[in-house]
């Protein structure tokens, strides 16, 4: 692969320039002492507290290490060897990546860009908005922000969420208040334009779906240049009692990219979530999705694919915490892994005393397309209540002969037959899509990053 | 007169094959013509499936001797695929799932290749479409499984219906049935067989590999071979069929000892 790939894991970190994570973490301590001292963005008391317990979580922490379970396989060394200063506030070049949204919040390094945004019939009852710009708005908007920001389930031991937290200003704020529908999707588009330097921005997404409500929301990451950069952003989805919702997560950065993620979504009673987290970028990426089903027959589909090709490596630590009765989830995930990419899977099921009749199913496949090409699958099952249906299974292996001769005794060549079989494995992750437009999109994709049977690199800038 | 009239579709001549380095067919001869359906009949480990799956072109079985003639060309010499675009068809025993792909967008793929091999245009979705659903309605069937992956989470006579679907849109001349009976019940069976059945034409020639007689009742033999240990120890007519079922093979095998 050509380009600017981060270092890979194994390679031997720090042999000409040591950056000891002491520093690494000082730096970011003092880049927060430089944010908060500037005001940061004149911000309430309550906000200032959140920052200041985060940078002070991520400062007591420090980066984890492979020698911590959750990461064993997923060094950060890369992360504490760049010296990534704050993304500049300006917006970058060119126009931002679309799929024809109409409906877009567009973020250049983590803040409001208004003028790239398109955010006009949205429906009645949608309340869409920039978090800097709700904060410095009406009482009504502040303390709703107040009341769900870094509240719901963001685990307190995840420091890249809390590191995050510390440098919180703007971001994307979706409200759906009881019982709105957004027909359409709403795409929010998260785009790095680094400036030349290595540099880290914090994205930020809450989306807030009141009772009864229904809404596709995507969420984009791009890049505007080629440059290293690292994204570290954190989502919070909290679905109220009987709301039906869709994120559709596109990863899809540069290959200079470091892209550190959670997602935390909370369920109440009778309602449904379908995440969607697909990679299709970064040359390094580290994704952490905790699912807290916490009302009764809540229902959860956590389908995700990544497609890794040349020295890409992605790792996925997924939780889905069954708290309450009658709860459903299904987790697919497919890996395609070509060159010598690694893909990284750990599936925690939680089945919390009282969550009876809770039904659980979780696969994770791997289509493993070169010799050095490397996946790793640890699923977890935790159950602690005795009425309960939980299956897991995983896979790994190169395509299966038997249904390479099968395509071809039906005329398919050989070269054709791989394609399609390769194909496939992403195919069935999208086909879980609710949005045909979405789905057929990001169809298009998939066909062009799988041709002949191969992951190609992400497409150039658009 | 045309050369398929004059040619035998199929000429299986001194056949030997082995997989893993193990004989399994040991000097096959036979001769299939258009318009004649053979039914090959024979206990376990006969070599039956290993026949059909020679002709397909697994890459799993070695062919150590002896020729098959397809249409007067050297089947040997073709690639599965090759076979497939030249009319060969067969029906697996254990039909393969496939994720992520529909039955529709399958089956298109796999006739655009046979076509363009054919000198025919290629169909676009619309088109192939129109054609489905005349090919369903030939065999008595829906388009119930035309959006599911193929043959995943398919039942058993599922599997072996969209088998038959697959034969009626590639047309193929030469079709191999491969225990296409097995693990269907009665009604099942009925469908299938008598959708086969419906595919039968003068310029076309069915294998029917089986190991029971009943999928005969639907799919009336014109020959019955009985197979042994890798050889053809015993040709006949239909009425053969019967009398294997009534008598089971035993006696053939005795009779083939001698």
């Amino acid at each position: 692969m050509t380009g600017c790939g981060p270092r890979r894991r194994s390679d031997p970190v720090g042999t000409e320039r040591v950056t000891r994570p002491v520093d690494a973490v000082q730096r970011y301590v003092a880049q927060y002492e430089a944010f908060a001292a500037n005001g940061g963005g004149a911000a309430p008391a309550w906000l200032r507290e959140l920052r200041a317990a985060g940078i002070a979580r991520f400062a007591d922490a420090g980066f984890p290490t492979t020698r911590q379970e959750e990461w064993r396989f997923t060094s950060v060394a890369p992360l504490i060897e760049h010296a990534f200063v704050p993304a500049p506030a300006g917006a970058g070049p060119g126009p931002v990546a679309a799929r024809g949204e109409t409906l877009r919040m567009v973020f250049v390094n983590g803040k409001f860009a208004p003028d790239r945004s398109s955010l006009t019939g949205l429906p009645a009852g949608v309340r869409v908005g920039s978090l800097a710009a709700l904060l410095a708005g009406a009482s009504g908007a502040a303390a709703f922000v107040e009341r769900h920001l870094g509240r719901g389930a963001v685990p307190a031991d995840n420091v890249f969420a809390a590191l995050n937290t510390a440098f919180v200003a703007d971001g994307a704020v979706i409200h759906l208040t009881r019982g709105a529908v957004l027909a359409e999707p709403l795409h929010v588009i998260f785009a790095s334009a680094p400036g030349g330097t290595p540099a880290v921005s914090h994205p930020r997404l809450l989306l807030v779906a009141d009772e009864q409500a229904r809404a596709t929301v995507v969420e984009h990451y791009v890049a505007l240049e080629d440059a290293p950069y690292w994204t570290n952003a954190v989502t919070e989805v909290v679905v109220g009692d009987g709301a039906d919702v869709e994120v559709v997560r596109i990863q899809e950065e540069r290959l200079g990219a470091y892209h550190v993620a959670s997602t935390h979504t909370r369920q109440g009673r009778d309602s449904a979530l379908r995440l969607h987290p697909l990679v299709l970028g970064a040359g390094w990426a580290r994704h952490d999705i905790t699912n807290v089903l916490d009302g009764p027959g809540a229902e959860l589909l956590l389908n995700g694919l990544y497609l890794l090709g040349g020295r890409q490596h992605a790792d996925h630590h997924t939780v889905i915490d069954h708290a309450q009765p009658d709860g459903r989830s299904h987790e697919f995930m497919n890996g395609v892994l070509d060159g010598s990419a690694r893909g990284v899977f750990n599936g925690r099921i939680i089945v919390r005393p009282g969550a009876q009749r809770t039904d659980s199913k979780q696969t994770n496949h791997n289509l493993v397309l070169s010799e050095e090409a490397r996946a790793d699958s640890q699923p977890q099952l935790e159950i602690y209540a005795d009425d309960v249906k939980c299956t897991h299974g995983a896979t790994l292996g190169p395509l299966d002969p038997k249904e390479l001769f099968y395509l071809q005794s039906r005329g398919l060549a050989p070269e054709e037959a791989r394609a399609l079989l390769t194909y496939g494995f992403g195919a069935e992750i999208l086909e879980r899509l609710r949005h045909p437009g979405l789905r057929e999109g990001l169809d298009g994709t998939l066909r062009a990053r799988l041709a002949a049977g191969h992951v190609t690199e992400p497409a150039p800038l658009h | 007169m045309t050369p398929a009239a004059r040619t035998p579709m199929l000429e299986i001549s001194d056949l030997h094959a082995s997989v893993e380095g193990k004989e399994i067919l040991r000097g096959i001869d036979l001769t299939v013509n258009a318009g004649e359906v053979h039914a090959i009949m024979g206990p376990n480990g006969s070599g039956k499936s290993t026949l059909a799956q020679v002709l397909a072109g697994h890459p799993a079985y070695a062919v150590t001797g002896g020729s098959i003639r397809y249409q007067g060309k050297d089947l040997l010499e073709l690639d599965p695929e090759e076979r497939a675009r030249e009319g060969v068809f067969l029906a697996f025993q254990y039909p393969v799932a496939i994720r992520g792909i529909t039955n529709a967008y399958f089956l298109r793929s796999a006739l655009n290749a046979v076509r363009k091999h054919r000198g025919q245009p290629e169909l676009d979705p619309l088109e192939f479409l129109d054609l489905l659903a005349e090919k369903l309605k030939s065999i008595d069937s829906d388009d119930g499984l035309m959006n599911r992956p193929v043959n995943d989470g398919f039942s058993g006579g599922e599997k072996k219906r969209n088998e038959i679907l697959q034969m009626a849109v590639l047309e193929p001349r030469l079709a191999i049935l491969d225990e296409t009976d097995s693990g269907l019940d009665i009604d099942a069976l009925r469908t299938v067989a008598g959708a086969v059945d419906k595919l039968r034409r003068p310029d076309n020639a069915t294998v029917v590999v089986t190991h029971y007689q009943r999928i005969l009742n639907y799919i009336t033999p014109d020959f019955v071979h009985v197979l042994s240990a890798g050889r053809i120890v015993l040709s006949g007519g239909k009425e053969l069929a019967l009398e294997l079922e009534a008598r089971g093979y035993d006696w053939v095998r005795a009779e083939a000892a001698v």
